[in-house]
C-alpha cells in the first residue's frame, strides 16, 4: 500500500508575502460545513482576497503554479486539514517558507506535499524570483533539499523523518502503522488505564 | 537525570521507531467530532478498514451546532449533513455518541475532562487543536489533521517526532482581577505566536500549582495560540480530586491510579530545553489589540508603535490597519459592539460563576449584543442550578445552549460587517468570528462581562473594587 514516490516539484511558483498567516485566512470557516474537501481549491485565501485585488492569488500569471513560498508561522492556529487541502485543490504540490506552524506541517506531510524551510535572506530572493516577469520554473528536490530557479541554487532543509518518508513513498502512514498490530496490542494491555488499576 | 512527564508518558506508548525515525505511539484516547472527522471516516472506507480500538473513541458534535434553535432538521442543511454524517459512522464503527439527544454533548474539550475521561498519563489526540487543554491533567493530548485521524481509526497510533520540553514557570501570585486566561495571555506575549513551535510547554511554579483544574485547563487550551502543540501541567493533589468520582475515573482502584499518577509527574531533577520564568504579580488583565494571540497588552498598557518594533512592524501595521486602531493608543475605553462569554477555553461553570458576580444587579449596556454560552449541556445544568442564567437574563444576556458559538463562525453566531467583540475564547484571526472584517479582543470572562456592563473595555479590576466599596 506504498505511495507515490516524492523526490522533485516542479512549475511556477506564487509568491506569498506576511508572516503568521493562519488556517482560518487559508480558508474561511464557512467552508468548512462540507463532509468531503472536494471543491476547497476555490475558496483558498476567500476573505483576503475579497479585500485585496492585488492578492497574488487573484493574479492571472501565478494561475497554474505547483509552488508556494510563504514567510514565517504559516498556518497557525487551527488544525483543520482543510487548509492544505484547499491549496492543493488550487494546484499547490510543494510549500516553501521561512518556518511553518507544528499541525499545519505535519498536515501538508501526511497529504504527501512537502514542507521545506529557507532563511530569511534566502526567502526574501525566493520571493523576488517569483515575482519577476516572466517567471522562472522552480524545483523542489527533496533528497538534498535545494531549490532550483533559473541559474540559482539554494539550501532548504526539512526535518529527516518527513524527508525519508516521501523519497520512500510511506508518507501515507496508515500502511506503516498497521504493521506493527501485534505489538500495538501488547503496548496497550500494559497501560494501567487499559489493563485497569 | 531525571525524566520528564513528557518523557515518561512518550516511552509508555512507544511501540516502535519507525523507519523514518519518528515514534509509533500508541493513542490512549481519541476525541472526534463533525468538522474534522467526515472525510477519515470516508478513507477508512476507501480503505475497506475497520476501526481499530472503538471503545478509545468518543464523539460529540460542537463547532456546527445552534445554540439558539436545536430543532432537528437544522436550518442549515450542510450542518445537517454533517451531523447525519458523524452519527451514521459513529452507528457503523460503534463509537460512543453524546449527541444532542444524549443530554451529555458540549464542547470536546469540556466533556472529556468533565465526564472524567481526560486522565493523567494517557496519550490524546483530537482533530482540533486545542486538545493541548487536556494537557492540564498531566497528559500529553494534541491536535491532529483529518489523515492522522483516519490513522488513529484505522491502527490507534500515530507517526510522531517528540518534542523538546520548555518549562514555563509562573511564580508569586496573581493579583485580585486577574486570571488563567490573562497567565496564558502574557505567556503567549512574552514568548511569541510561534515561540512554542518544536516543543510542550510544562506549565509549573506557585502560580500554575495554586490554581483549580479548570483555570488549568484554560492555560494548556491556549498552548497552541503560542505555537506550542502540547501544554501540560504535572498532576498533584488538585488533579485527582477532580477526577474522583467522575464517570469514567477508576472507581474502585483510585488510590492505586494516583499512587501511578503521582509517578508520572515529571522528576525534580529533571532537566528541560528551556526554562522561562514570569512573576504573578507582573501579570495584569490582558487584552489583545491585533489580528494574532500574541499581539495583546495589559489593559492599562497602550498599543505598540510599528517602528519601535523593527522585527514585528510590518505584522504590527497591518493588524493597526485592520483593526483600525492607532500606535500608542490606549486599549481602555475601546468601545464593543458584542460580548462573548464561552469556548472550550473560558466556557466552564467557574468562567460562568465569575461571569454572573459581575453582571448581578448590573445591565448590559444599551446597544450591545451580550451572549452567555455554556460549554457543556452539563455546564449548562449545573448553572441554572444555581441559579445564574436568571442573574444574566435579568442583566439583558443572552443565556444560549452548549456548542462553540460565536469562537469560529461555523454556527449561526456570527459577527456583523466591523463589529468590534469581547470575547473570552482563544483567537483574534482576521475574520475568526464570522464576518469577514470583523474585530476580536480576547481577555478574561470577568474582564468582558464588565465591556458588556460599560459598553467599552474596562479594567475589571477597577469595576470589582467599586462593587465592594
Amino acid at each position: 500500500m506504498n505511495d507515490t514516490i516524492i523526490e522533485k516539484i516542479s512549475g511556477t511558483a506564487v509568491p506569498l508575502r506576511g508572516d503568521d498567516i493562519d488556517t482560518d485566512r487559508i480558508i474561511p470557516a464557512r467552508y468548512l460545513r462540507c463532509v468531503t474537501f472536494d471543491g476547497l481549491g476555490e475558496h483558498a485565501f476567500e476573505d483576503d482576497r475579497k479585500q485585496d485585488p492585488d492578492h497574488p492569488f487573484n493574479q492571472e500569471r501565478f494561475d497554474g503554479a505547483a509552488i508556494l513560498i510563504v514567510g514565517r508561522n504559516f498556518g497557525c492556529g487551527s488544525s483543520r486539514e482543510h487548509a492544505p487541502q484547499s491549496l492543493r485543490k488550487w494546484g499547490i504540490e510543494g510549500v516553501i517558507g521561512q518556518s511553518f506552524a507544528e499541525i499545519f506541517f505535519g498536515n501538508c506531510n501526511a497529504m504527501g506535499m512537502p514542507c521545506m524551510t529557507v532563511d530569511a535572506d534566502t526567502c526574501e530572493a525566493l520571493f523576488v524570483a517569483a515575482e519577476a516577469d516572466p517567471p522562472p520554473n522552480f524545483e523542489i528536490d527533496v533528497s538534498d533539499c535545494t531549490i532550483r530557479f533559473g541559474d540559482s541554487s539554494v539550501q532548504g532543509s526539512m526535518p529527516n523523518g518527513p524527508r525519508e518518508s516521501f523519497l520512500a513513498g510511506t508518507w501515507n502512514a496508515t500502511a506503516v502503522l498497521l504493521e506493527a498490530a501485534d505489538h500495538v496490542d501488547e503496548v496497550a494491555s500494559k497501560l494501567p488505564y487499559i489493563k485497569g488499576f | 537525570m531525571g525524566r520528564t512527564l513528557l518523557d515518561k508518558v512518550w516511552d509508555a506508548h512507544a511501540v516502535r521507531e519507525l523507519p523514518n525515525g519518528q515514534t509509533q505511539l500508541f493513542i490512549g484516547l481519541h476525541f472526534i467530532h463533525e468538522v474534522t472527522s467526515p472525510q477519515a471516516f470516508a478513507m477508512l472506507r476507501d480503505l475497506d478498514l475497520p476501526v481499530r480500538y472503538p471503545g478509545r473513541t468518543y464523539a460529540t458534535i460542537d463547532h456546527i451546532v445552534p445554540t439558539d434553535d436545536q430543532a432537528r432538521p437544522f436550518v442549515d442543511s450542510l450542518a445537517e449533513e454533517m451531523t447525519e454524517s458523524l452519527t451514521a459512522s459513529c452507528r457503523d464503527y460503534g463509537i460512543e455518541f453524546y449527541d444532542l439527544i444524549s443530554g451529555e454533548q458540549g464542547i470536546v474539550h469540556v466533556i472529556g475532562p468533565e465526564k472524567g475521561l481526560t486522565q493523567p498519563g494517557m496519550t490524546i489526540a483530537c482533530g482540533d487543536s486545542h486538545t493541548s487543554t487536556h494537557g492540564a491533567f498531566g497528559a500529553i493530548a494534541f491536535g491532529i489533521g483529518t489523515s492522522q485521524i483516519r490513522d488513529v481509526l484505522a491502527s490507534q497510533c500515530l507517526a510522531m517526532s517528540k518534542p523538546e520540553v520548555r518549562q514555563i514557570k509562573v511564580t508569586g501570585a496573581l493579583q485580585p482581577g486577574v486570571y488563567a486566561k490573562d497567565v496564558v495571555l502574557a505567556i503567549i506575549h512574552a514568548l511569541g505566536v510561534k515561540g512554542g513551535v518544536g516543543y510542550a510547554y510544562e506549565y509549573a511554579g506557585p502560580v500554575i500549582e495554586a490554581m483549580t483544574m479548570e483555570e488549568r485547563l484554560t492555560v494548556c487550551n491556549m498552548s497552541i495560540e503560542g505555537g506550542a502543540r502540547f501544554g501540560y501541567i504535572n498532576p498533584d493533589a488538585t488533579t485527582f480530586e477532580y477526577l474522583r468520582d467522575r464517570e469514567f475515573a477508576p472507581a474502585e482502584g483510585f488510590d492505586v491510579a494516583s499512587d501511578y499518577w503521582r509517578q508520572i509527574a515529571s522528576d525534580p531533577d529533571s532537566s528541560y530545553d528551556d526554562i522561562v520564568e514570569l512573576e504573578g504579580e507582573d501579570i495584569e488583565p490582558m487584552v489583545t489589540w491585533g489580528i494574532n494571540p500574541g499581539q495583546s497588552v495589559p489593559v492599562s498598557g497602550r498599543l505598540p508603535v510599528p517602528e519601535e518594533h523593527p522585527d514585528e512592524a510590518a505584522s504590527y501595521q497591518e493588524a493597526l490597519e485592520y483593526m483600525g486602531f492607532e500606535a500608542g493608543q490606549s486599549i481602555n475605553g475601546t468601545p464593543v459592539d458584542v460580548t462573548f462569554v464561552g469556548s472550550c477555553t473560558n466556557g466552564r461553570i467557574s468562567d460562568l460563576r465569575i461571569a454572573s458576580q459581575l453582571a448581578r444587579g448590573n445591565k448590559v449596556a444599551k446597544g450591545v449584543k451580550a451572549l452567555v454560552v455554556p460549554g457543556s449541556m452539563s455546564v449548562r445544568r449545573q448553572a441554572e442550578a444555581e441559579g445564574l442564567h436568571e442573574i444574566f437574563q435579568e442583566a439583558g444576556f443572552e443565556w444560549r445552549q452548549a456548542g462553540c458559538s460565536m469562537c469560529l463562525a461555523m454556527n449561526p453566531d456570527k459577527l456583523q460587517d466591523r463589529e468590534v467583540c469581547a470575547s473570552s475564547s482563544n483567537r483574534n484571526f482576521k475574520g475568526r468570528q464570522g464576518s469577514p472584517t470583523g474585530r476580536t479582543l480576547l481577555m478574561s470572562p470577568a474582564m468582558v462581562t464588565a465591556a458588556a456592563i460599560a459598553g467599552e473595555v474596562v479594567d475589571v479590576r477597577t469595576t470589582m473594587s467599586a462593587a465592594q466599596s
